[in-house]
């Protein structure tokens, strides 16, 4: 059935905490945007897949909650075995048929915009996604005002889009209508919902 | 089977890991359009609707086996509704509960919120009844949801300003409806709207859940919360001419107890655990008798 045996092996070793664990963690960065908060994976998916991305996939996708694939993921049958077998969610054709969608391959991902927006009375109907960076550090710093900041937060995650700042005040311009956004590295996690306004962004 | 559980029959928390996640996925919609309310597939649960089956189910999403859960009704820790909801957590996820607000990490209400103010890291969760605030004004899903859609809330500020030309100030006294950094109007649940400020930029996340009209919405941290109101007539509070018989507390919201039928009447902190703690600091009211 599968290509590879190992897609039923590295799942969570205790699906009831450990989804817990991880859903609490990516909540808490929901709720207070533009700050990097650690996340234990506690999940071994194929490469390229990163730890955090699948603990999050295992936290929150299943078979009500479709996930899209870059071109990247997509071409690694091992990790949509993986995926299908841990969550029991469907691969989405396109992005915006997808409740999430996963990205490694920043370059060559799709605009925002591509992705579902929700509708003007059913925002909640859009794509969350899972960009998985090589650092949430060491990047050009971008700094949020919004809805769970304190005044102003600033990040500086390596590996964005050049083209992201724009994108993401033009996100913004949609509200409440748009997409949240999950950033995450190896060991760490850090959210931008909609409400996250740009405010300044370096180069 | 794990050895959290005493009710070993149960999974954690009662509910079964596909609704956590699909509650779990909707707080996260909540969350990221603040005041928004995210349909979902609100369960029967082993409770009556209007037992705050809606907050029970948010609580269960999100609880785990490190949380410390106070649950309070009207401000009492020990009330019926406190009372059951607490031990059906106890029963079904083994989970610490206290009646110290400071003390918990997650604390359901239903209708007030604690004296104390909260941290961050603590989160709210709200039983709500009717989470629509224009529901009244018109029964249509359709159509609410659309001057949701539109920003259309002049409807809600033609009923306010109906309260002042029959009363001559606004009388709507709970329930009292904010709007949520400048975009959707919300209804706080029927909260006394004494409790309105401390929704405004509060460090703690707070999530409303309506289990029978299958709606959750939130407020994360420092969320800009306004109470409706007019220029020339402001939103105001409500005043108490007394403090706390028992307490002496000042500035907190009061309830009204009836001693006897000769119209005998005191008033006490309707929040217990801010009462409480008062009183074993050696704080008296007019009836608390005399300090330890």
């Amino acid at each position: 059935m599968f290509a590879q045996p190992s897609a039923l092996e590295g799942g969570f070793a205790r699906p009831v905490m450990d989804a817990q664990a991880v859903f609490r963690t990516v909540m808490d960065a929901m709720a207070r945007p533009a700050r990097v908060v650690p996340l234990n994976p506690m999940v071994t998916p194929p490469a390229p897949l990163s730890p955090a991305a699948a603990a999050i996939a295992c936290t929150l996708f299943d078979a009500d909650a479709d996930f899209w694939l870059d071109s990247r993921l997509a071409s690694h049958g091992a990790v949509v075995d993986w995926l299908v077998f841990h969550t029991g969610a469907r691969s989405a054709p396109k992005p915006v048929d997808a409740a999430f969608a996963l990205v490694t391959d920043i370059a060559a991902m799709p605009p925002l915009d591509r992705f579902a927006q929700g509708t003007q009375e059913y925002p909640d109907r859009s794509t969350t996604l899972v960009m998985q960076l090589p650092s949430l550090a060491g990047g050009s710093e971008m700094t949020f005002q919004g809805p769970g900041i304190k005044g102003h937060a600033s990040i500086a995650p390596r590996g964005l889009p050049a083209s992201f700042a724009d994108q993401w005040r033009a996100n913004g311009e949609r509200f409440p209508r748009g997409v949240d956004v999950i950033l995450a590295d190896a060991e760490a996690v850090l959210c931008l919902p909609r409400s996250a306004r740009l405010v300044n962004a370096e180069g | 089977m794990n050895a959290h559980h005493q009710a070993s029959n149960y999974n954690f928390a009662y509910l079964d890991e596909q609704t956590k996640r699909m509650i779990r996925r909707a707080i996260l919609k909540a969350i990221a359009i603040p005041g928004y309310q995210v349909p979902f597939a609100s369960r029967e649960m082993p409770m009556p609707y209007g037992w705050g089956t809606g907050g029970v189910q948010v609580t269960a999403a999100i609880l785990g086996p490190e949380d410390v859960l106070k649950v309070i009704d009207q401000g009492a820790d020990d009330t019926t509704n406190a009372v059951s909801i607490r031990k059906f957590f106890q029963r079904v996820a083994d989970v610490e509960t206290t009646t110290k607000t400071a003390d918990a990490t997650i604390i359901q209400t239903r209708h007030r919120i604690p004296e104390t103010p909260l941290r961050l890291g603590q989160v709210l969760v709200y039983q709500v009844p009717i989470p629509e605030p224009l529901r009244f004004l018109e029964p249509r899903e359709t159509e609410t949801r659309k001057m949701h859609a539109l920003e259309e809330y002049g409807l809600m500020h033609v009923k306010l300003y109906e309260d002042i030309a029959r009363n001559g100030h606004i009388a709507t006294t709970y329930a009292y409806p904010v709007k949520v950094e400048g975009r959707y109007v919300m209804d706080p649940s029927p909260t006394p709207k004494f409790d309105n400020p401390k929704m405004h930029m509060s460090e703690a996340l707070q999530l409303f859940g309506a289990g029978r009209e299958k709606r959750i919405y939130a407020l994360p941290p420092y969320t800009e919360v306004v109470s409706l109101d007019f220029e020339d007539h402001p939103f105001e509070v409500q005043r108490f001419d007394k403090p706390c018989a028992l307490c002496g507390a000042e500035a907190v919201y009061l309830d009204e107890v009836v001693l006897d039928d000769r119209g005998g009447r005191m008033f006490v902190c309707s929040d217990t655990d801010h009462c409480e703690t008062r009183r074993v600091e050696g704080h008296r009211g007019e009836m608390g008798g005399e300090a330890a």
